[in-house]
């Protein structure tokens, strides 16, 4: 029998058998978003001696309202990401719906419509890349860096590479909704709460939301559970599509004019703020909490070397920076476990 | 009348004949041993019943029914339940979460419907009693005992009360102690008259619990005795080849 071994199988099984189950708190603990969280109080708390302007209701208000249009589009891309899927396009993406929500409004139609349209076309391109990597089994890296090329070109094309600023009769209400605030909450952060909400309890309670981790941990297991894995990915490629657009839309409406350029490179931000919030590109984790506090994280550092005095070129330093310290700290706590 | 029957069933792919004119059947309460070397078709007529693809020619019965399945789900709703080879769990989930993957239990608020998670914890624990195994419904299955891991898939088998259990080497990668547990399962399994096939390469574990012991050998069957009516020398025999038919 194997039992005659330095630790039998039966001592194996006892010490699994014996392992606790964990406590809401432990649970939190063990999570990425929850590390990243401490830090961001870390960084706030040093930053609030170095400097006076820090902890000011409008530096705070700056810092919330820059990050809430990438926390929106990480929450899509974590989706993605769940699936060991990537989405390139995001950045690209949000330049031609910007463009196409803002020719609508200018041609003389009401926020509804430019709203109506821009998410449209988002949901248009998250279909293509979904339908090319699900069904054609296509890596998601290439059809969304094609997607990438593609979607900013168009978005030249109709713009005739001229910049928008006239968005038509609700041209006050599409500024009040991308660039005022509520309870002196900027809208676009109001924006991110509700829908970090949604995704939470997506995640946590929606079958949709189920079937994604599933697919994420083993695509082939999910689909001999009858879970139909194509239409599920397909529909994560739109989700992120349709948070890329909303995020250009809001972004349009704070600027006030918009050019083809919206969102250039705003996919490697998304993606690290994605990464930092704990999602693991190997597929099978996601925290809804994870996008905003990654893409707090990111904003965060931006803002304290501005107010610190360091020169804003070692901005894409730290960021790059935080982005391995999160992955390292992911690898080093999954050694630990296993 | 069989639960299963299976006539003819014959597969190629390209010009190779993976199966040829295979009949089988299997009764309720009945445990099936399906043995053979590498390659004699074990797989093929297996993914065949879960409908993983249709036989090139050759019936399959339900109950005297004839079904024809395209996709696995096909089968599941047909009352045959599968345990894959490599157990096909999700190993970021849950041990409930396992179990119900694909068929989760939902409750209704208004026009929202929510998973219900303490109704499949519930539920789940049950099925692992049941089972006698000391699995626990909310571990992570990636932190699970090999014999834990075929818990969950066997009791996932269990949630439709199926007609028909087929098991790809389920004692294939386990230790001695969980071989055993494993077996048990099968037993209990028999003893609430639910038919089983048991595919494997392990003597001991078929002569251990099945009724009747069939062999393939290069995509034939080549015998089909009740348990008492052979040896593991004859089935081994069957299975080189050095023992033409029996």
């Amino acid at each position: 029998m194997n039992d005659t071994g330095p630790k039998s199988h039966a001592e194996i099984d006892e010490s699994v058998t014996q392992k606790q189950e964990l406590s809401g708190l432990q649970a939190a603990i063990r999570t990425q978003p929850f590390w990243v969280l401490i830090s961001i109080v870390a960084i706030g708390i040093v930053m609030s001696f170095v400097s006076d302007v820090f902890m000011t209701e409008r530096n705070l208000f700056n810092i919330t309202r820059n990050f809430a249009f990438f926390g929106i589009m990480a929450l899509g891309m974590s989706a993605v990401i769940c699936t060991a899927g990537i989405d390139l396009s995001v950045g690209s993406l949000m330049g031609l719906t910007g463009i196409v929500a803002g020719l609508v409004m200018q041609a003389g139609y009401g926020i509804g419509w430019g709203f109506l349209a821009c998410m449209s076309a988002a949901a248009l391109v998250g279909l293509v890349n979904g339908v090319l990597i699900a069904y054609l089994r296509m890596a998601p890296f290439v059809v969304t860096l094609g997607m990438l090329a593609m979607a900013r070109s168009i978005a030249m094309v109709v713009s005739n590479n001229k910049m928008i600023y006239n968005f038509g009769p609700d041209q006050d209400l599409f500024e009040w909704i991308g660039g005022e605030s509520v309870l002196g909450v900027p809208n676009p952060v109001w924006v991110l709460i509700i829908l970090t909400c949604v995704f939470w309890w997506v995640w946590r309670f929606s079958t949709w939301g189920r079937w994604v981790i599933a697919i994420g941990g083993n695509a082939q297991a999910a689909k001999l559970s009858g879970i139909p894995v194509e239409r599920i990915v397909v529909s994560v490629y739109v989700i992120s599509s349709l948070c890329a657009g909303l995020a250009a839309f809001l972004m349009v409406g704070w600027f006030g004019s918009v050019t083809n350029a919206l969102g250039l490179t705003y996919e490697l931000n998304v993606i690290a703020a994605s990464v930092i919030g704990g999602a693991n590109l190997m597929g099978g984790v996601v925290y809804a909490v994870g996008a905003p506090i990654g893409a707090a994280l990111m904003e965060l550092i931006r803002n304290s070397l501005l107010l610190a005095g360091i020169d804003a070129l070692w901005q894409q330093f730290f960021v790059g920076l935080f982005l391995i310290l999160a992955v390292l700290l992911e690898q080093i706590r999954n050694r630990r476990r296993n | 009348m069989s639960l299963l029957e299976l006539q003819g069933i014959a597969k190629s792919f390209g010009a190779i004949q993976a199966l040829q004119g295979v009949d089988l059947t299997v009764s309720a309460g009945e445990a099936v041993g399906l043995m053979g070397d590498n390659g004699a078709g074990k797989s093929t007529l297996m993914k065949i019943v879960a409908g993983n693809f249709p036989p090139t020619a050759g019936a399959i019965r339900i109950d005297g029914r004839e079904v024809h399945f395209t996709k696995p789900i096909d089968a599941r709703e047909n009352g045959i339940e599968i345990v894959y080879q490599d157990l096909a769990l999700c190993d970021n989930l849950t041990a409930a979460a396992n179990v119900f993957l694909g068929r989760e239990r939902k409750r209704r608020l208004g026009p929202l419907r929510y998973l219900d998670h303490k109704a499949m914890f519930r539920r789940a624990g049950e099925l692992f009693t049941e089972l006698k195994s000391e699995t626990r419904p909310r571990d992570l299955v990636r932190q699970m005992s090999g014999g834990q891991r075929q818990a969950v898939a066997i009791a996932r088998t269990r949630l439709s009360d199926p007609k028909l259990v087929l098991m790809d080497e389920p004692t294939a990668a386990i230790s001695v102690r969980q071989v055993a547990e494993v077996l048990a399962l099968i037993e209990r399994l028999k003893e609430t008259s639910h038919a089983v096939v048991l595919v494997s390469h392990r003597m001991p574990d078929v002569f251990a619990v099945c009724d009747r012991v069939a062999v393939l050998r290069r995509g034939r069957k080549v015998s089909d005795k009740a348990i008492g009516d052979t040896s593991p020398e004859e089935v081994t025999g069957l299975i080189t080849g050095a023992i033409e038919q029996a």
